[in-house]
């Protein structure tokens, strides 16, 4: 250990690493580019990783949706093409049944499966928009950020069928006037007045409404538009330790003994899996850093290895050298010693200015990509991945400093000096 | 000082064996400046390195300063080397990015020497070899006479027992060769063994004793009196 601490040592070391600079150099450079790819690309793996994520912040990762079609078998004496329709006793019944399933929101709408958007009025302005009758329990699902001052539907509008409603960003633009607070004006929604309870923010990345839907209470909309116990489709949430593959497939089977569906029946039902989506989008991110990390420590493998080759070529350069150390008195350790730490110290310069660069290049990329609409965040390289990749090239370093090590040891003396 | 008996050494060519030293029998007091002469392939520089340890004898023994030196491991060597041995040789063998100062300091940084005595026996060395003002300047940067003495210096450093030169004088010119030979008559006149390789006549007459060398014995050893190499420089 001494050994390591001696001024000396390092004076020697510098002394012969110095003496051919361009050569010390290029090896760095090597060994520099092997890290810098690491950090790199594992940082833009990781950024991407944030980016998906940050896609899919505002919706429940785990849920899925289901919407009746028409079957396409006979059963039970009904004949093919029997249109479905859910109904909100569903409800109930798939919440007993399956106790995987953590939230239910039955959606009602308008303006979105080929039905046409309501005529909105206020004062003088006007547009069509998306209507959705919905219960509170929904903002678990699908998160709302709603505007200071307001709130998205509650119970008590659930149970009193108030006529109030969530708008967008854009039907504020659309029907009010700048600086205006929307908060307790009214609209006209098709025939009714609405009193305005709330404006909710587009949510950045993955999201199930525009910036134009409009909200009201599922019992007002069923009240307005006569639709009875009819739901359009059921937003579900799984627990988070639950494969929702499997509760996706749970819910079509009860669905389909609900409203009495040939079981094999795969029409009847459409569905589709959020989560699975996201599995598949993580996977691919997951992917992506085990990549980033394969070629970043191939990379680094290649660098040390050329450290390894130019310390051979400097070995037998300097076999004359080595032997006159020899002849005074460096003991066989002494010389391994001096050549392991000039491949280590080689090794851990080059692998701090390639940290260093690759840290700088990712703050550079993630500046630039900021502002855009890039599924690409806050890319960061964990410390254990940096010390583990530094901890390598002290290994590697240490390996690979042993070939040219043991070849100048092997040397004898004699035979050193003989060489002219 | 330096006692062998019945030396015998042969190198392996293939599958033919040359037999180079055929039974050497050896001693040398304390003090004695010896010149080993003979010609090319008499076995004089395998003599010298067999002495200098870098080289493994295959029979007979070897005693240096009451020490026998046989088996030795590499590491061994190399502390025995540093301790006891100096050697001169005859490309000088300096390193040539240390100055002249960090040469001659080298085998003391072996010796674990502390760093400020290590610069300042360097210098006194370098003094003594009259090449003190050039400390800092790199081989490259000096005369071949004054490199052979920066080597002496070096030599002189660890303060061995005996110091070992190969031919110090043989890729110099003849002023030159004077000028390292009195010095090495002035550093045998403090008291110091020396043995010089050489295959040069007024260089070996500069030494007290000869021996001769041909085809791996010893043919002749006398005493002689010595030249003075003051009188030519």
């Amino acid at each position: 250990m001494r050994f390591i601490f001696d001024r000396n040592t390092w004076q020697e070391i510098f002394g012969s690493i110095g003496k051919n600079k361009t050569r010390t150099i290029i090896t760095i450079v090597g060994v520099l580019w092997g890290i810098f790819i690491y950090i790199a690309l594992s940082g833009a793996a990781k950024g991407m990783d944030n980016g998906f994520e940050k896609v899919f912040e505002s919706v429940s990762m785990n849920s899925m949706f289901v919407w009746g079609q028409s079957t396409s078998m006979p059963y039970e004496g009904f004949k093919t093409g029997r249109p479905m329709q859910l109904k909100l006793g569903d409800v109930a019944k798939l919440e007993n049944r399956i106790p995987e399933i953590n939230n239910i929101a039955p959606r009602i709408t308008l303006g979105n499966f080929g039905t046409d958007p309501v005529f909105t009025v206020r004062g003088q302005k006007s547009g069509s928009y998306p209507v959705n009758g919905d219960y509170p329990v929904y903002t678990k699902i699908a998160t709302k950020k709603i505007f200071d001052g307001g709130r998205f539907i509650n119970d008590e509008d659930i149970a009193k069928a108030r006529k109030v409603c969530v708008i967008g960003e854009r039907n504020v633009q659309e029907l009010f006037d700048k600086d205006e607070d929307p908060i307790g004006q009214y609209i006209r929604i098709g025939d009714v007045y609405f009193q305005v309870v709330g404006v909710h923010k587009l949510s950045q990345g993955v999201s199930f409404d525009s910036d134009a839907a409009i909200f009201i209470p599922f019992t007002t909309f069923r009240k307005l538009y006569n639709t009875g116990d009819n739901v359009d489709y059921f937003c579900i949430a799984a627990y988070d330790d639950v494969d929702v593959v499997q509760v996706e497939k749970d819910v079509k089977a009860l669905l389909k003994n609900i409203h009495r569906v040939n079981p094999e029946d795969e029409r009847a039902f459409g569905s589709f899996n959020l989560g699975e989506m996201f599995t598949r989008v993580s996977g691919f991110a997951k992917g992506m850093t085990f990549l980033s990390l394969v070629v970043g420590i191939a990379t680094i493998l290649a660098g040390v290895i050329g450290i390894g080759n130019i310390l051979l070529i400097s070995v037998k350069e300097r076999t004359k050298e080595l032997g006159v150390r020899r002849a005074l008195g460096a003991t066989p350790r002494e010389v391994r010693s001096q050549i392991i730490l000039e491949s280590v110290f080689l090794t851990m310069i080059a692998g701090i200015m390639g940290i260093i660069l690759g840290a700088g290049v990712l703050s550079i990329i993630n500046s630039l990509t900021k502002d855009l609409d890039f599924p690409y965040t806050n890319p960061t390289v964990p410390i254990p991945y940096v010390l583990g990749a530094l901890l390598i090239m002290v290994v590697l370093g240490t390996l690979i400093g042993l070939i040219p090590a043991q070849r100048a040891v092997s040397i004898k003396p004699i035979d050193a000096l003989r060489e002219e | 000082m330096i006692e062998i008996k019945d030396l015998h050494k042969s190198y392996k060519m293939g599958s033919n064996s040359l037999h180079v030293l055929k039974g050497i029998n050896f001693k040398v007091e304390e003090g004695e400046l010896v010149a080993i002469m003979g010609s090319s392939g008499s076995g004089k520089s395998t003599l010298l390195n067999i002495l200098g340890m870098l080289d493994e004898l295959d029979q007979g023994t070897y005693t240096l300063d009451g020490v026998p030196i046989k088996n030795l491991s590499e590491t061994k060597a190399a502390q025995y080397r540093n301790k006891f041995l100096g050697f001169i040789f005859q490309s000088f063998n300096l390193i040539n990015y240390k100055s002249a100062a960090e040469n001659v300091a080298l085998p003391l940084y072996y010796q674990k020497v502390p760093r400020k005595e290590r610069q300042e026996k360097a210098l006194k060395y370098l003094e003594r070899v009259g090449l003190k003002p050039w400390a800092d300047h790199l081989p490259s940067e000096l005369s071949g006479g004054q490199k052979q003495r920066v080597a002496i210096a070096r030599a002189m450093a660890a303060e061995p027992k005996v110091l070992l030169a190969d031919e110090p004088t043989g890729a110099l010119d003849s002023k030159t060769s004077y000028e390292v030979m009195d010095l090495i008559q002035k550093i045998n006149d403090d008291g110091n063994t020396i043995l010089v390789v050489t295959h040069e006549e007024d260089i070996a007459h500069m030494c007290k004793r000869i021996v001769h060398l041909k085809d791996g014995i010893i043919v002749e050893d006398k005493k002689v009196e010595q030249v003075r190499a003051a009188q030519y420089v």
